[in-house]
């Protein structure tokens, strides 16, 4: 690294000095270092993507043929809530948080987040949170009454097994610990960036990732206040929502959605960050537009907050009030449509290298916007009263929340694998992990839009056998049968990868910001030194001192 | 394919849908084809080229910015537009004080039809004069559920404390499916609901066959039937006119042997399969809340022998 002196735009604060750590798994277990947390964040959503895997497996079997008994409707309804909860709480919300804590502070070049001892509460209250909703299964019974658990279905009358309890109090433990994370990593983003580094340099990730963190302290405390009252209505036999004894019905669906559509967004918008960070690396070119892809982000986060009854159009709200979700609902296609032609700009006369991490970066450009398009489609709300609450909406959430999330958390995974471990991920297999993802998800989930269209609802244990439904949920089984067999490929690559992949460097993919200028995997304090932040492409102007960034006024 | 589907409507309310459908379709297609025309040419023609190529470094451009941000805006506000005339095409508010023509109750799992004007009162099959929009007031008994029939238009939720209205009418005779469409519990698949559309005059005659009391068998399997029946505990849940049977838990009997199928949707109404019904609910309706009475061969078959003679 040359030797740029300092440049000194302003006083570093003083970094928090991480604790030696112990050695072997009790070192790993009590560790507060934010890599060693981050790693432990994205296991933890590994295995319990291992399980609402198997879950959706079991569903999928189920459906294969009509009229099929091999799951009874108890069986399977516990199995489509728990897969659903468990996607979204416990593999989602762990891996962007994981990836998050490993990557914000290497990213802004500070040694730690702002408060390591919280970092590991917040960690072990999410693997506290997911024990307890797995508990139910030898408690009583898991919960049925589906991942946003309306009322009343859910109330001690229609749901009299303790599943409910335990999903309460499980979401409402790893809630706790997801908001104690969040208000961390915004204290990180905000008091700890390296000198230099000033908001409008942050990496898009990082951009991102804060938003995220705003939204997650403003959404789940809606979820948690919520379940809290589920509890007391279970539990002390009040009545929030019981009608029969004067609760609301309704009342549960605005609590749940006031949080549930801000977390459509807090599981997508970390995703958007490492997609705005892949893309111009394998380009060779700097994001296209930065301001914009950060400015609306902020706009996709405050919009966020105002569409949640787009969930409820058949709820029958009125007409005034669908014709207000469906504006804020329309209007927040506009940024997400943005960033998706800036990403596309970014490539344009770029010199693309397409390794697995790009492959998935590209194809989650076309698969996320068919998600979104459907997305639009559902907030023209006559469209809506037809198609919601079937199998289109199923294909819909799925190309959002896999498409999206799932393909840029690949895409993010094969970019930073080489720096958290050292070694790169294997080209081959994860060729392989990607062509075998990229058609078996089309298959699982392309054909539901016409099984919605053709009138299969969602939640159905079986169906009769109707002309073709038969056949497309054939197709659909096969598909997440070879999803299966390409989710045991990257495992089996990580596996591999981790110990005899081939050796990384500090930079294998020259890139050009600053988790990229340390050694990989980073030493326990992260950077012996930090080089001069002048732009948002540091290592670029390492590179580049004839004509650095910031000599173009960038 | 699509037979019997969004594709296939049957009534002004659920055409204005369709048409809509199409429009936001067609419009989808287009922007996507548009970015996946985009994406691919940039994956084959932007290609790394011999090593040591650096592209030119470009930042962003503010007019594309705009072009695109003020493109995307056209295209929703072109959405709006097409929502707000469908919203009042398919889904017309009713006028204050406008009366139902049909009250539907939602139950777990079944669909209980009360016609206010006749009295006229059944389960899961509910017949329709064609031609006539019908105002429908949709309630729901326990838990949330949602009316759905892809051909006649809109879906609704059936919610406690939350009475909705809609509207229901077919342009032809025949038989549309529908079904539950909200998640309500263990019986949800088998929740369907068939509506049956019928010429004014046959809908009418319907009408006066449903209203009328069946007279009580009085000899043979039939018979013995009946008996049963009374002493059993199916009147404490059921309904059959001109008997001891008056609960309104379950769906009401009196005219069962006139419909298509049983269980809302899951056997078709024969002999057999309504012996097969009575054998043993759970192993056809799992978690339906009719049990499993454990009846001898011998009830089975008068049970049946009595309830075919209610049509």
């Amino acid at each position: 690294m040359s030797d740029i002196p300092f440049p000194g735009t302003g006083e570093a604060l003083p970094l928090p000095v991480p604790q030696e750590q112990m050695a072997g798994l009790l070192g790993w277990l009590s560790s507060v270092d934010h890599k060693r947390i981050g790693i432990m964040y994205l296991l933890t959503g590994l295995v319990f993507f291992g399980a609402g895997g198997i879950e959706a497996l079991l569903m999928r079997i189920q459906l294969a043929r009509p009229v099929s008994s091999f799951l009874s409707p108890q069986t399977f309804d516990q199995v489509f809530t728990m897969h659903g909860t468990t996607m979204i709480f416990f593999v989602a919300m762990p891996v962007l948080t994981g990836l998050a804590n490993y990557l914000i502070p290497l990213m802004i070049g500070a040694s730690d987040v702002a408060f390591p001892r919280l970092n590991s509460l917040s960690l072990w209250l999410l693997i506290c949170g997911g024990l307890l909703l797995y508990f139910s299964f030898i408690a009583g019974g898991a919960p049925a009454a589906g991942w946003f658990n309306y009322a009343p279905l859910s109330e001690k009358p229609y749901s009299s097994t303790v599943g409910v309890d335990y999903y309460s109090l499980g979401l409402l433990i790893a809630g706790i610990g997801s908001v104690v994370a969040a208000i961390n990593l915004i204290v990180t983003i905000i008091k700890y960036r390296a000198p230099g580094l000033t908001v409008r340099r942050l990496p898009l990730f990082v951009w991102m990732v804060l938003v995220t963190q705003f939204l997650i302290i403003l959404a789940l405390p809606a979820l948690n206040a919520s379940l809290v009252m589920l509890l007391i209505d279970r539990r002390l036999n009040a009545h929030f929502f019981q009608p029969v004894t004067g609760g609301s019905a309704i009342l549960w669906q605005h609590y749940f959605w006031a949080f549930g559509h801000p977390e459509v967004y807090i599981v997508i918008l970390p995703a958007f960050g490492m997609i705005s960070e892949v893309i111009p690396v394998f380009s060779r070119k700097p994001i296209f537009g930065y301001e914009y892809v950060a400015a609306s982000t902020v706009a996709i986060g405050v919009l966020s907050f105002l569409v949640w009854a787009h969930h409820m159009f058949a709820v029958g709200l009125g007409h005034s009030i669908d014709t207000m979700f469906a504006i804020s609902s329309l209007l927040i296609a506009v940024p997400t449509g943005v960033k998706i032609f800036n990403w596309i700009a970014t490539m344009w006369n770029g010199a693309i290298r397409f390794t697995t991490a790009m492959l998935f970066a590209t194809s989650f450009l076309i698969v996320f916007t068919i998600g979104g398009l459907s997305g639009v489609s559902l907030a023209v709300f006559p469209v809506d009263w037809q198609v919601t609450d079937t199998y289109y909406l199923v294909a819909h959430l799925h190309y959002v929340l896999f498409g999206g999330t799932v393909f840029g958390v690949f895409a993010g995974i094969y970019y930073w694998f080489p720096k958290m471990t050292g070694r790169m991920l294997s080209e081959k297999i994860g060729k392989w992990h990607f062509w075998t993802m990229l058609i078996g998800f089309n298959m699982t989930f392309f054909v539901m839009h016409f099984l919605g269209l053709m009138g299969m609802t969602r939640r159905v244990y079986t169906y009769p056998n109707l002309p073709d439904w038969g056949l497309l949920n054939m197709i659909s089984t096969i598909g997440a049968v070879i999803m299966g067999i390409s989710s045991l490929l990257f495992i089996w690559n990580v596996w591999v990868s981790r110990r005899s992949g081939e050796l990384a460097g500090d930079n294998p993919w020259e890139a050009w910001s600053l988790e990229w200028a340390t050694t990989s995997p980073p030493p326990v304090h992260n950077f012996d030194r930090i080089p001069p932040i002048r732009s948002r492409r540091p290592l670029y102007d390492l590179e580049h001192p004839d004509h650095p960034d910031w000599k173009n006024g960038h | 394919m699509f037979k019997n589907s969004v594709f296939t409507p049957a009534s002004p309310q659920a055409l204005s849908i369709t048409h809509l459908t199409w429009i936001v379709g067609i419009i989808a297609m287009a922007i996507l084809l548009l970015i996946m025309v985009l994406v691919l040419y940039a994956a084959f023609k932007f290609r790394r080229r011999p090593s040591g190529f650096e592209p030119r470094q470009v930042f962003g451009n503010s007019r594309l910015e705009k072009t695109w941000t003020i493109g995307a805006l056209v295209v929703v506000f072109f959405l709006f537009i097409v929502t707000l005339r469908t919203m009042h095409s398919s889904d017309r508010t009713p006028a204050p004080g406008e009366k139902p023509n049909l009250v539907v109750i939602a139950h777990q799992w079944w669909w209980e039809a009360q016609y206010p004007q006749s009295g006229v009162l059944t389960a899961n099959e509910i017949h329709i004069p064609i031609g006539k929009p019908w105002l429908v007031l949709l309630k729901s008994a326990d838990v949330i559920h949602d009316w759905w029939v892809p051909d006649l238009g809109r879906k609704i939720d059936a919610i406690p404390g939350h009475p909705n209205h809609f509207w229901i009418q077919a342009d032809k005779p025949g038989t549309y499916l529908g079904t539950c469409a909200e998640y309500c519990g263990a019986g949800h698949a088998w929740m369907r609901i068939r509506v049956i559309a019928q010429p004014e005059a046959e809908f009418k005659a319907w009408e006066q066959q449903q209203l009328e009391i069946p007279p009580k068998p009085t000899s043979g399997d039939a018979a013995a039937g009946s008996k049963l029946f009374d002493h059993l505990t199916c009147v404490g849940c059921h309904t059959v006119a001109g008997t001891p049977a008056k609960s309104d838990i379950g769906p009401d009997l009196t005219h069962v042997a006139s419909r298509e199928t049983l269980a809302a949707g899951r056997l078709i109404n024969t002999p057999e399969n309504l012996g097969k019904w009575l054998s043993d609910p759970q192993e056809y309706k799992p978690g339906a809340h009719m049990p499993n009475f454990d009846f001898t061969k011998e009830q089975v078959q008068d049970l049946v022998a009595y309830l075919e003679t209610l049509k």
